[in-house]
């Protein structure tokens, strides 16, 4: 017994330092080696300047802009904060805010029911992606405001879809972020729709 | 559903099979001693390691000294685990300058959390944990709470193989043996392979990004309402930053799966892109998920002389697998018939259905695999909430973990878990036929009989017990976020998520209060050291008899007969226990949903 105890003692001790810290740090090491782009969290930099990172989606309202999903982190997109909405299928404050965000959605897009990624909140809460469907309900919007023709920005936004990966994991998805970045750099009209 | 949908679920399951017998027969003979392909390296390292630690390696422990060692072992660990939270904010690795995890009773609560293999979190790990906490403390029990899980599933099985023998094993040796040749080699190839889909491995500060579109919100005052001018007008504030959660993600993604942990670096858990970033990382974390409990099925096989026996449990479970996911396929697919407007229909511009708290890039099918695989083991990792499931889609993992996790299970658990059913399974089979029971030649008897109940009984019994209690008293109801019957399923669910040492959540239940802080705690720790020492005890009973050669009368446990009867008595013990419960939570919901009704 007593000697048992002794053990537990050190046994904790011992491979705390070695699967608590070694281990993370070795991980550390090699992956800043292998793939350091990665390792820090594919971040966008332009001029110096940190934008985001392709992982995190962030929130868009103008009309310029491709939107992204309704997000339960923090005031929206807060990457310090991930969450979804925890609302369960038949709590009214649900409906209720779905209700609400189909009749805007659906004021730009009369009688075109809204794809659902639309209108749910993801479970982080920064999902950076929208469906192809809900970019295709989308375009029509941005192209008028952005006085471009819908044939060029379907070929951004096809630019920025990513499909199943290896042909079969996953589903089909547009990364928001990426998408208005060049947006603004290709169709740079946004500044005027924004100060409507 | 699409069948692309299940191209990717049978893909999954054909993986799984596949690695069922190399994994098994490599644990066969890591805990057999016998030569593997890894011991020049780690042969010195285990060596060093009894030799600071002072273990004999030869000495063989019985059942008794087994279960001593592991609960020293167990208490020690999460001590030192409390101490490192409390004294967070004085180590190193702390670029968020965060404090003590506090109040006291949730650094209890995760402690014994993190101890038991369970990983219920009532924290926000972004919000709450240093990077030292996070490796040392909660990362660090990820794996030893999985080896002793192995550890305990391998002497219940050598309790089974051996003849006449006073012992199953030396704890230490199999906890070092677990950790260092079945956990670690694995996991620094793996939360490397994580990495290279994206999953952050890095120990810098948050990053601050400028937003594109800058936003404004309403303004929170002191007192945590939001504010208002003497106007009347909202006082508002501009976003125009995010602030990036950063940290060394990789290396304890793959072992929370591994080890069917399940506890999120961050709050969103797998579903955070920087935890899950792409389909293939998907796939890994499911894949690491079923490794060990479906080779464990081939070691039990292996180690006992009958392969088949072992093919025969692995069915069971494969097709408790495939009932599940299906059903939580099916509804999700269906999605939810009370929003109107909306286009929930599969296509090929979309998957359609449920989309409430999930990934697009995840979709339906790999969501509801997820919640499927996480609670088939005593994983708990999440990739959507399950909170915001349909009520049948969300049924489907609170119903596996009231089989009591048995579903390829977590790691150990749910090996010695699915050998509690096989003995009464083959005692149910004895008294049809009027014989007394054998099982692998041993007879199974009185006393055996005894401790498999006690294990099948203390289960619901603290869940029940707990989750009445919750459900009459305020602290218990004034948590609840989801009225009407969601609500009794999300404390049915925090209940029998933590007494079968699961960990996922009905994640809008508020848990962080004294009440679910320490009854959680207390439930998990019942959860787990409750089951282990009657099924020890079996152990070291079944290790003392001697052999019975099979004869014309004994039911043969390598049959189709026999995989049917096992699901029969999982199903039977596990769901009419709680089928009440079930019907008044999510059965009633699912009823309430399709006549319109919204609460």
């Amino acid at each position: 017994m007593k000697k048992n105890v002794v053990t537990a003692v050190l046994m904790t001790l011992v491979t705390t330092v070695l699967l608590g810290i070694i281990y993370p740090l070795v991980v550390t090491g090699i992956a800043r080696v292998l793939f350091p782009h990665k390792a820090d969290g594919q971040l966008i930099v332009v001029n110096g300047k940190v934008l985001g990172s392709r992982l995190i989606g962030q929130a868009f309202s103008g009309p310029g802009y491709f939107h992204s999903r309704p997000s339960a982190a923090g005031n929206g997109y807060d990457a310090s904060n991930s969450n979804g909405s925890q609302l369960g299928p038949t709590n009214r404050q649900l409906i209720d805010r779905v209700k609400g965000d189909v009749a805007t959605l659906q004021a730009e897009n009369p009688n075109v029911p809204v794809p659902i990624d639309l209108v749910t909140a993801s479970a982080s809460g920064l999902d950076p992606h929208i469906t192809p469907a809900a970019a295709a309900f989308q375009l029509p919007r941005v192209a008028k405001v952005r006085g471009t023709n819908e044939g060029d920005l379907r070929s951004l936004v096809a630019k920025h879809t990513e499909g199943r990966q290896f042909g079969f994991l996953g589903e089909s998805r547009v990364n928001v972020l990426e998408l208005n970045l060049e947006l603004d750099e290709k169709f740079p009209a946004q500044r005027h729709a924004r100060a409507e | 559903m699409t069948a692309n949908g299940w191209l990717q679920i049978t893909f999954f399951l054909v993986l799984i099979f596949a690695v069922t017998k190399p994994m098994g027969v490599f644990m066969a003979h890591v805990f057999s001693r016998e030569r593997t392909f890894m011991d020049p390296v780690l042969r010195p390292m285990e060596r060093l390691l009894y030799h600071i630690t002072g273990v004999d390696e030869n000495h063989e422990m019985r059942w008794t000294e087994y279960a001593v060692s592991m609960l020293l072992f167990s208490v020690v660990s999460m001590l030192l685990l409390y101490l490192i939270e409390r004294l967070q904010g004085f180590l190193p690795f702390n670029p968020q300058q965060l404090g003590a995890v506090s109040p006291p009773h949730l650094a209890f609560n995760t402690a014994a959390s993190f101890t038991t293999n369970t990983n219920w979190q009532n924290y926000s790990g972004e919000a709450t944990m240093s990077y030292f906490t996070q490796m040392a403390g909660l990362a660090y029990h990820n794996f030893v709470s999985a080896a002793v899980g192995i550890a305990l599933a391998i002497a219940f099985i050598r309790g089974i193989a051996r003849r006449q023998m006073e012992t199953i094993g030396n704890f230490w040796v199999d906890l070092v043996r677990s950790c260092l040749w079945v956990l670690l080699p694995f996991c620094i190839v793996g939360a490397l392979l994580l990495v290279s889909q994206g999953v952050v491995q890095n120990l810098r500060p948050y990053d601050k990004a400028a937003l594109v579109e800058p936003f404004q919100v309403q303004k929170v005052g002191p007192d945590g309402k939001p504010m208002v001018g003497p106007d009347g007008k909202p006082v508002m504030d501009t976003v125009a930053e995010q602030t990036i959660a950063q940290g060394p993600v990789a290396s304890q993604e793959i072992i929370k799966e591994f080890g069917t942990n399940g506890g999120g670096f961050f709050n969103a858990n797998s579903a955070h892109p920087f935890e899950n970033p792409t389909p293939f990382s998907n796939l890994i974390e499911l894949f690491s998920i079923f490794t060990i409990g479906a080779g464990l099925t081939y070691t039990l096989g292996r180690m006992t002389g009958s392969e088949r026996h072992g093919w025969a449990v692995w069915a069971a479970m494969a097709i408790l697998f495939l009932a599940g996911v299906t059903a939580a396929y099916w509804a999700e697919a269906h999605g939810n018939p009370l929003l109107p407007g909306v286009d929930q229909r599969a296509g090929a511009l979309q998957p359609g259905g449920n989309m409430e708290g999930k990934e697009v890039r995840l979709g339906i099918a790999n969501s509801s695999l997820f919640a499927t695989v996480t609670t088939d083991a005593s994983c708990g990792a999440i990739n959507g909430w399950h909170d915001s499931y349909t009520p049948l889609g969300g049924m489907v993992p609170l119903v596996n973990i009231m089989l009591s996790e048995v579903i390829f299970g977590g790691v150990g658990a749910g090996m010695y878990g699915i050998l509690i059913y096989v003995v009464l399974a083959v005692f149910i089979a004895g008294l049809m036929v009027g014989r007394t029971p054998e099982y692998l030649g041993k007879k199974i008897e009185a006393y055996d009989v005894k401790m498999a109940m006690l294990v099948a009984l203390v289960f619901p019994l603290v869940i029940l017990i707990f989750t009445g209690i919750s459900v009459v008293k305020g602290f218990g109801t004034s948590s609840i976020s989801n009225p009407g019957p969601h609500g009794l399923t999300q404390i049915l669910y925090a209940f029998t998520s933590q007494a079968g040492n699961n960990g996922s959540a009905f994640g809008g239940l508020t848990g962080n209060t004294p009440w679910y802080n320490t009854s959680g705690g207390i439930t998990m720790l019942v959860g787990r050291f409750f089951m282990i020492i009657p099924m020890l005890g079996i152990a070291g009973n079944l290790a003392r008899k001697k052999y019975v050669p099979p004869s014309l009368g004994t039911f043969p446990v390598t049959t189709p007969l026999f995989t049917v009867l096992l699901m029969g008595v999982i199903l039977i013990v596990g769901a009419l226990t709680f089928f009440p419960a079930l019907s008044l939570g999510p059965i009633l919901e699912h009823l309430l949903m399709s006549a319109g009704k919204v609460f």
